[in-house]
């Protein structure tokens, strides 16, 4: 996880994801950064994030990105 | 025809009640379209102006449109301002433009009010009884040269530029565009480009022109792929015309893979390069549409020359821009204004009535950009000079190579970015990349996304480009950044480029 938060944090420094549960409803992530996001994870996890993963659902939260991403490591 | 809004309401009569413009939450037919535009257009009458800018602060939305044409119903033109651009570039375009109104909606009543002393909200002026008499007297008065919108495009001098377009600017592209892409009442617009940029004309003009439907597709749904194909299915979307940003987007997450668009006919693109990579991920999951390459800056309305895509590419070959637009004459002047006839690359420039009438309160840089016709002693002839350096191929092609500020000397050779990029985003595992020059250290700067390391980069280029092209800086990073009309900022990474270097 804490990986994880620096990689957000990397790529929208100022955010405080800890604390954010609607990191798309409120428009902190927008369509480019989730794409960039998605190409980001597959290279740092070597896990394979398909469209069908692509949904507001997993990315709502840094809890769960997190989730997704430990889903796809264990499949 | 010499006004826009004649299109409207001939495709009104034939139309009647069907569905012009759709959104996520509304959708407008024709008949319902032309009144709120009219109510809106009587409404602005009371400001007692021709030929005026009245700008609009909304988001993309059926109700927008309504705005704009009521606008050119009060016999004034319209410029979309985008609601998410900072208030001091908002302030910067206002002082150049003097708007004498600026139109919103309760959403945004409280920016509008902060920006603008005459504020009028779209949900009031709805209520308006339409007075045709009126309009009819200021529809008499009204030209086909009359400036239709301005376009703001960002200036070098960081002062944005309103590009003033006619209703004959137009009424003549959108006639090409119509007529080559075989738009019709059969077509259905899947709109991707925001109301403040060129592209969006096309798609919002020739459905009018043909009586076709647009949807405007909910910018949030680019983030999920998946969804955003659904929802093209729902509404049978069988047109696009998307920047080559969002189209790359479906190739790098190989969407086609897992859902299909059984409606889809025609893919056209413009705005940037198309990285033929991923255009030909689309061509091998889709081989039977229609692709176009267009191409063309804000000043000649939208584009001045197109491709379509009739052999196949190489991932590192790049598509030609073709040849001009009918009743749009392009052609190549070299460093003494002299045309070039021959294979030599030279400026593109463009006569015709695409061409617009100039930037709105900035007469030098008008005269700048906009020029007599170098080739023409013997009468007045406007022509624009675009920046862009292209050339012809064996095939009578025309082919891009580089904006003419991105033409660089090093070492002594004279290099053109474009073609750097052209060879790096080709390697297989490249996401996006851009190549930049750094004036003051002389080096070429290879920004790049994608998991590849720096030897297999220069392993992948040094089959297709010779050595004094080779970058100089690389820098990996997650995320590129991109201008509010999704084009990669070259201008932003210029001065700031270091600043992406992941921190390890």
């Amino acid at each position: 996880m804490e990986e994880l938060l620096d990689i957000l944090k990397d790529m929208k420094p100022g955010v405080q994801f800890e604390n954010e549960a609607n990191l798309i409803d409120d428009g902190i992530l927008d369509s480019l950064d989730v794409m960039n996001l998605s190409v980001i994870l597959n290279d740092e996890y070597d896990i394979e994030i398909t469209p069908l993963d692509i949904i507001p659902e997993n990315f709502k939260s840094i809890e769960s990105i997190y989730a997704l991403i430990t889903r796809l490591q264990e499949d | 025809m010499k006004n826009i809004l004649e299109y409207l309401e001939y495709s009104t009569e034939l139309y009647k009640d069907k569905i012009a413009f759709t959104d996520e939450e509304n959708e407008l037919s024709y008949r319902k379209c032309l009144n709120d535009s009219k109510r809106i257009g009587t409404y602005l009458l009371k400001l007692n102006k021709k030929r005026k800018p009245i700008a609009v602060l909304m988001d993309k939305n059926v109700e927008s449109l309504t705005c704009f044409f009521g606008i050119v119903y009060s016999g004034n033109f319209y410029v979309v301002i985008d609601s998410k651009m900072p208030q001091d570039r908002i302030q910067k375009i206002f002082e150049t433009l003097e708007p004498i109104a600026l139109i919103t909606d309760h959403k945004y009543e409280e920016l509008a009010t902060s920006l603008h002393q005459h504020v009028c909200i779209y949900e009031d002026m709805m209520s308006t009884s339409i007075n045709e008499e009126k309009l009819q007297m200021i529809r008499n008065q009204m030209i086909d040269t009359d400036p239709l919108y301005a376009l703001f495009t960002s200036g070098s001098t960081g002062i944005p530029k309103g590009v003033v377009i006619s209703h004959r600017n137009v009424i003549t592209y959108a006639n090409w565009f119509v007529n080559t892409f075989d738009i019709n009442n059969h077509t259905q617009f899947g709109s991707q480009t925001p109301f403040y940029f060129s592209m969006s004309v096309s798609d919002v003009f020739s459905t009018i022109l043909t009586g076709a439907t647009l949807h405007i597709l909910p910018k949030k749904l680019f983030s999920f792929p998946v969804k955003l194909f659904e929802y093209m299915n729902k509404k049978k979307v069988n047109t696009i015309y998307w920047v080559p940003s969002a189209l790359c987007i479906i190739a790098n997450l190989k969407v086609l893979d897992y859902v299909d668009l059984p409606y889809l006919e025609k893919v056209l693109f413009a705005g940037e390069v198309m990285p033929t990579k991923q255009l030909n991920y689309w061509i091998k999951k889709k081989p039977h549409l229609m692709y176009a390459n267009l191409f063309g800056p804000t000043e000649t309305t939208d584009i001045c020359t197109y491709y379509i895509v009739d052999r196949a590419f190489k991932d590192d070959e790049s598509l030609p821009i073709g040849k001009a637009c009918q009743n749009c004459d392009v052609f190549l002047l070299d460093e003494n204004n002299q045309e070039v006839l021959d294979q030599s690359e030279g400026e593109l420039c463009v006569r015709g009535s695409f061409l617009a009438m100039g930037y709105y309160n900035n007469l030098l840089k008008t005269k700048e950009a906009f020029i007599q016709n170098p080739l023409n002693h013997s009468y007045p002839e406007m022509i624009y000079r675009t920046g862009d350096l292209v050339k012809y191929n064996d095939r009578g092609e025309l082919i891009y190579i580089t904006r003419k500020d991105f033409q660089i000397k090093h070492m002594g050779y004279r290099i053109e970015l474009g073609e750097i990029e052209t060879a790096v985003s080709s390697l297989e595992k490249i996401q996006s990349s851009v190549v930049i020059y750094d004036r003051k250290q002389d080096k070429i700067v290879l920004i790049y996304v994608g998991k590849i390391s720096e030897e297999d980069i220069m392993k992948g280029i040094s089959q297709k480009i010779p050595q004094y092209m080779y970058p100089q800086i690389f820098i990996k990073t997650r995320n590129l950044p991109y201008n509010q009309n999704g084009k990669i900022d070259r201008k932003w990474l210029n001065d700031h480029y270091l600043e992406l270097k992941e921190k390890k």
